[in-house]
Formats: C-alpha cells, sequence, structure tokens
C-alpha cells in the first residue's frame, strides 16, 4: 500500500513536472539566454490564466485551444515590454536594479487588475478532460494532469527545435553572450532579444491556460510560481531547456511526495529550499553553461 | 549639520507631531500616522542595504514578519506561562511577563538582525538578482515555517488583546504611535551616520564596483555582513509592534507582498542615494495610500504603489531628490 502511495505520488509529480517545465519555458529563456531578469512572469501566466477562462466560460472554447489562438497576442505584448525596458533601462545601462523593480512592479500591478476584475473567488475552466483519470495496473494517471504535461512537452520539444536549428534561435541563445559578433554577422541584438522575450511571454499564455486546468487560480496564486520558476530554472542551469525540464520534473516529483506524505503545506517551501541549496552549493545549476 | 543636532531636530519634530495629532483629539490620525512612520522605517532600512549597497532585497515582508511573530511568540509563552514551566519558575516569571512592547522591539530587532546576518553570508556566493531571488525564496521559506507552526497560531493566525489604556499617553495606539516615532528617529539617524562614515563610502564602492573594492582592500564581507544584519534588524524592529496595533496576525497578512513592493517602491520614489529619500517617498506614498484606502479601496491603493514604481523607475531614475536636484543645477546654471 505504501508503494502504490509512492508510486502514485511519484506519477503525478512527473505529470505535474510536465506542467512546471511549460511553465518555466519563458524564465528560461529571458533570464537563462537573455539576462532580462523577468520576475513578473507568473503574472503573464496568470493573465493567460484568466483570458482562457473568460473565454471558456462565456464561449465553451477549451482553454488550450484559446491559448494558442491568442499566442500571437502574448508575443506582441512580450516584444512591446521588452522595448520600453530596453529604452528605459538597457540603453541606459541600469538594467540590473532598477529593472528588477521594474518588472516586480509590472508583477504587482497585473495582480491587482486582476484582483479587481475578477476578486478574490478562485475560478476554473469546463473541459471534458478535467475529472476522469486512466487507470493502469493500480497506477493513477489523472487526465486534467496528463494532458496539459503531453501539451507542454510538444511545446517545449518544439521550443528546442527552433533554438538548436534556425538561425534566429541560435542567434537567441547567442545574444547575451556575444552580441558584438551578432553585429558583425548583420543581424540587430536588439531585435533578437524583442523577439526571443516575445516568444518567452508567448510561452506564458499556454502555461496559463495549463495552470487554470490543473487548479483553480486566484490572482495570488502567480507569487507561489515565482520561486518555483526561479528554483527550476537555476537548478536547470541557466539557459538550458533540456536542463530545465530535468530540473521541472525533479521538482515536481519532490513536491509531490513532500505534500502525500507531509502535507501540502509544506509544498511551497520545497521549491524555495532547492532554490536556496542550489544557489549556495552549485550556482551553475545541472547542465549551466 | 552634526549628529546629536539632527538628533535634537528629530525630536523636536516628533515632539511637535505628537502634540498636533493630540491636539486634533481624534485616535484615527494616530493609526494612520502609525502606518506612515511604519513604512518609513521599513524603507530607510531597505534603503541601507538596497541604496547603499545595491543589493535588492525583496524579503522586507520576510523580516517585518520575524519581528512581528517574534512578539506573538513571547506574547503567547506568557499566556500559557503554567503549562509550559515547572512550578517553582511560573512566579518569578509571572513578574516579567508579559514583556512590555519596547522589550519585545528590540528582541524582534535582534531576531531579525541575525536572520540577515545568515543573508549576508548567502552575498559570498550571491551577487545581483540571485541574491534577491534568494530572499524572496527565504521570505516563503519563512512563511511556510510559521504556517506550520501552530504555537504561534498557524494558519488560523494568532489573536492579542492588547490593554486599554497606558498610564501617560492614554489610548494605547499613542503609545504605540510614540513608540514607532523613536524607531523612525532611530532609523533615519542609522542612515545618516552611515551615510557620513568610513562605512558609508565603503558601501558605495560595493554598490558600484565589488571586485574592483575588493581588489583595493575594502573588507566587503565585512560590510555586506554589517549592512544585511542593520538592515534586517531595523525591518524586524518595525514589524514587532504589529501585533499590538492590528490586535490578530496570521502569516497572510505579516507577510503580505505589500510589504516588500512598498519598501522597495519607497525610496525609488524618494531618491535612493540619501537617508531623506526613503523618508520622502514613505510620507508621500504612505499618506496617498491611507487617503486612497478609505476615498477608494484598498486594492486600488495597491494599484497606486505599482504604478508609481513602475513610472518612477522609467521616469526618474533618482527619484523625487534627484529630479529636486537636478531642478536646482538647471536654476543655478540659467
Amino acid at each position: 500500500m505504501e508503494l502504490n502511495l509512492l508510486l502514485n505520488a511519484v506519477i503525478a509529480g512527473l505529470l505535474l513536472g510536465g506542467f512546471y517545465a511549460a511553465v518555466t519555458a519563458g524564465i528560461s529563456i529571458s533570464f537563462g539566454m537573455l539576462d532580462i531578469v523577468n520576475i513578473g512572469h507568473p503574472a503573464f501566466i496568470l493573465l493567460g490564466s484568466y483570458i482562457a477562462y473568460v473565454v471558456n466560460v462565456n464561449l465553451g472554447v477549451d482553454p488550450i485551444v484559446v491559448s494558442i489562438i491568442v499566442l500571437p497576442a502574448f508575443y506582441f505584448l512580450g516584444a512591446f515590454i521588452y522595448q520600453i525596458y530596453y529604452v528605459s533601462f538597457e540603453k541606459r545601462g541600469q538594467e540590473s536594479l532598477r529593472g528588477l523593480a521594474f518588472f516586480f512592479g509590472v508583477l504587482f500591478v497585473t495582480e491587482v487588475c486582476l484582483l479587481l476584475i475578477f476578486g478574490v473567488d478562485y475560478r476554473s475552466v469546463n473541459a471534458t478532460y478535467i475529472g476522469p483519470s486512466l487507470s493502469f495496473a493500480h497506477m493513477e494517471f489523472p487526465l486534467r494532469l496528463l494532458v496539459p504535461c503531453f501539451v507542454s512537452l510538444i511545446m517545449f520539444a518544439a521550443l528546442q527545435i527552433f533554438l538548436a536549428r534556425t538561425f534566429i534561435g541560435r542567434a537567441v541563445m547567442a545574444v547575451s553572450q556575444d552580441p558584438t559578433a551578432l553585429r558583425l554577422m548583420a543581424v540587430d541584438p536588439t531585435r533578437i532579444k524583442r523577439i526571443a522575450f516575445g516568444i518567452s511571454i508567448a510561452t506564458a499564455s499556454m502555461a496559463g491556460a495549463f495552470l487554470i486546468i490543473i487548479q483553480p487560480v486566484i490572482p495570488s496564486v502567480g507569487r507561489d510560481y515565482i520561486g518555483r520558476i526561479f528554483a527550476i530554472c537555476v537548478l536547470g542551469g541557466l539557459g538550458s531547456l533540456p536542463g530545465t525540464l530535468i530540473a521541472a520534473l525533479l521538482l515536481g516529483v519532490i513536491e509531490s511526495i513532500t505534500s502525500v506524505f507531509y502535507g501540502p503545506s509544506w509544498a511551497p517551501a520545497v521549491s524555495f529550499g532547492i532554490l536556496l541549496l542550489t544557489l549556495a552549493v552549485k550556482p551553475s545549476g545541472l547542465l549551466g553553461r | 549639520m552634526r549628529t546629536p543636532v539632527f538628533i535634537l531636530l528629530q525630536i523636536a519634530v516628533a515632539t511637535a507631531l505628537y502634540f498636533i495629532l493630540r491636539a486634533a483629539d481624534n485616535d484615527y490620525l494616530f493609526f494612520l500616522g502609525y502606518t506612515v512612520l511604519e513604512f518609513i522605517v521599513l524603507a530607510t532600512a531597505w534603503n541601507i542595504l538596497g541604496g547603499y549597497c545595491g543589493y535588492v532585497n525583496f524579503g522586507s515582508a520576510g523580516f517585518f514578519a520575524i519581528g512581528a511573530y517574534t512578539s506573538v511568540f513571547f506574547y503567547t509563552v506568557g499566556q500559557s506561562l503554567e503549562d509550559l514551566f515547572p512550578e517553582n519558575l511560573v512566579g518569578p516569571l509571572q513578574s516579567v511577563f508579559p514583556l512590555p512592547v519596547p522589550v519585545l522591539v528590540v528582541i524582534g530587532g535582534i531576531v531579525a538582525g541575525l536572520v540577515g546576518l545568515g543573508t549576508g553570508y548567502l552575498t559570498l556566493r550571491l551577487r545581483g538578482v540571485f541574491f534577491a531571488i534568494a530572499t524572496l525564496a527565504l521570505s516563503v521559506v519563512l512563511q511556510t515555517f510559521v504556517l506550520n507552526w501552530s504555537f504561534v497560531g498557524g494558519s488560523r493566525g494568532a489573536y492579542i488583546i492588547p490593554p486599554d489604556k497606558v498610564p501617560i499617553f492614554g489610548p494605547y495606539i499613542q503609545y504605540l504611535f510614540v513608540l514607532m516615532l523613536a524607531l523612525v528617529i532611530l532609523s533615519l539617524t542609522c542612515a545618516r551616520l552611515i551615510e557620513r562614515s568610513r562605512l558609508g563610502y565603503g558601501f558605495a564602492t560595493i554598490r558600484d564596483d565589488e571586485l574592483a573594492a575588493e581588489a583595493c582592500g575594502v573588507p566587503t564581507l565585512r560590510l555586506k555582513l554589517i549592512a544585511t544584519t542593520l538592515s534586517g534588524a531595523l525591518m524586524g524592529m518595525a514589524g514587532a509592534p504589529l501585533p499590538f496595533y492590528i490586535g490578530y496576525v496570521e502569516p497572510g497578512s505579516a507577510f503580505d507582498l505589500s510589504y516588500a513592493v512598498n519598501s522597495i517602491a519607497m525610496p525609488m520614489i524618494g531618491g535612493t542615494t540619501s537617508w531623506a529619500g526613503p523618508m520622502i517617498g514613505a510620507v508621500l506614498l504612505g499618506t496617498l495610500q491611507q487617503i486612497a484606502t478609505v476615498t477608494i479601496s484598498s486594492a486600488v491603493n495597491l494599484l497606486i504603489v505599482g504604478l508609481l514604481l513602475i513610472g518612477f523607475v522609467i521616469v526618474a531614475p533618482s527619484g523625487i531628490i534627484g529630479l529636486w536636484q537636478g531642478w536646482m543645477r538647471r536654476r543655478k546654471e540659467a
């Protein structure tokens, strides 16, 4: 029985980890590859959740489909925010302290706006796969976790192929390391960064849809994810998508086991504990650059 | 201005403020004033580390809550002396407990200062952004810990019944107000002393180029430890009277993100390079928020803080002090 419990906790953790990978993908690009500390990323994820919620409740469209439709909008939102960031901070060479404060402000403002519009009630969506689960030899695969995990892995693979195989993708990986070399290749580093930041915000749209499928959402839930995504990003190693995936699965499993055996109220401390530990012991992460 | 003169001046202003509010004969003004003063202490404390050394602390709420929960802890101990200690100890302890609030402030300051010292050692490995994220992480770990610690109320929260009246001061809130005024004087004096001493110059070298400072023989680690300890201790002291102020503490309110946002926004808006900046920011923003809370709603006041923070870091990176200095310079040239 105990073993069964453990097995199911591990499965739930792995599925959760797949979702965490989608949540972290954006930060992995902006923080890991562009050196833009977008601490407000969870706010965009929540924005995605609420958009999926509004469309789902009013028109009955599947939340994941909604998130794919609004991808371009999120991309342009990201590009726009990067433009503000570039003009106000990067150009003046003040990105560290003030840029951080800027994104902290963005996080806070988005959260309060969502709070003013939707209130503090928990919101959830309807979809056929929320509720039932597949059983196989005493193992439970809740579809509510399985579907987001599956779509998230597809998204992750697409991102990895884009970054590793296309010219723009490779330029994104190179941009923070050597902007001058990029210029010599007739590429505008600012444009590359704008594209990359747009993509990183676009992933938040899908992550948001996954989030509201997995759990009901209130505006303040974003804060729990700040620590989680940075923990995964740092543990995986900055700028490494495969590292991010491994770290996300690892964190999902550890969190799931903690909440099954010690109670869910300890789960948030796990990610932050791992973060502190990683930062203190091996800041370069598992597969760091 | 010499430091003793500065302190005397502050005391004069504080006394005047107290008697003006007292003459208005409205306890609500004291409640409002207390919040603004609390933010002056928090903003000044944040600025010692963030403004002078350039290490961003996102975990102000954590340090603040350490102070608050230290008070709750000792209050609860005082309530259940008979259960916790052997009989022969209860008598002598009863003469000490309940501890007066100023003592709790000192204890809260010490505990938060020790945690601050711990975060100071984190800066050995973590520079810039990583430090900021680690402080945020620390705040959440602490919150989870408190949430699961039933002795101080856990997630249910803890009730504290403050005495109704205090000798000399009258209503309890006036007593807390005066206490907070004293803390404001303490923190502003600290900040101003640092600014004008070797310590301040050392902090500035860390902010501008830590590696170069280290190479020139500046004892960066020792300086950073001083900064984190002092900053943490002041935040803890600001938080210690909180349970007596609101009468009921739960983790969500003590660790509220708005404390962290405010303690960053206020120095940024006022100006981070001098002691006056955080004070100006706290007075302006604190008062504005209180007015917005009463006239509009408490969610809107947080929106104002966020928007002002974003606006100021984009448009006026040196804050109000910077705007003022720029204006003075232009006037001189004209």
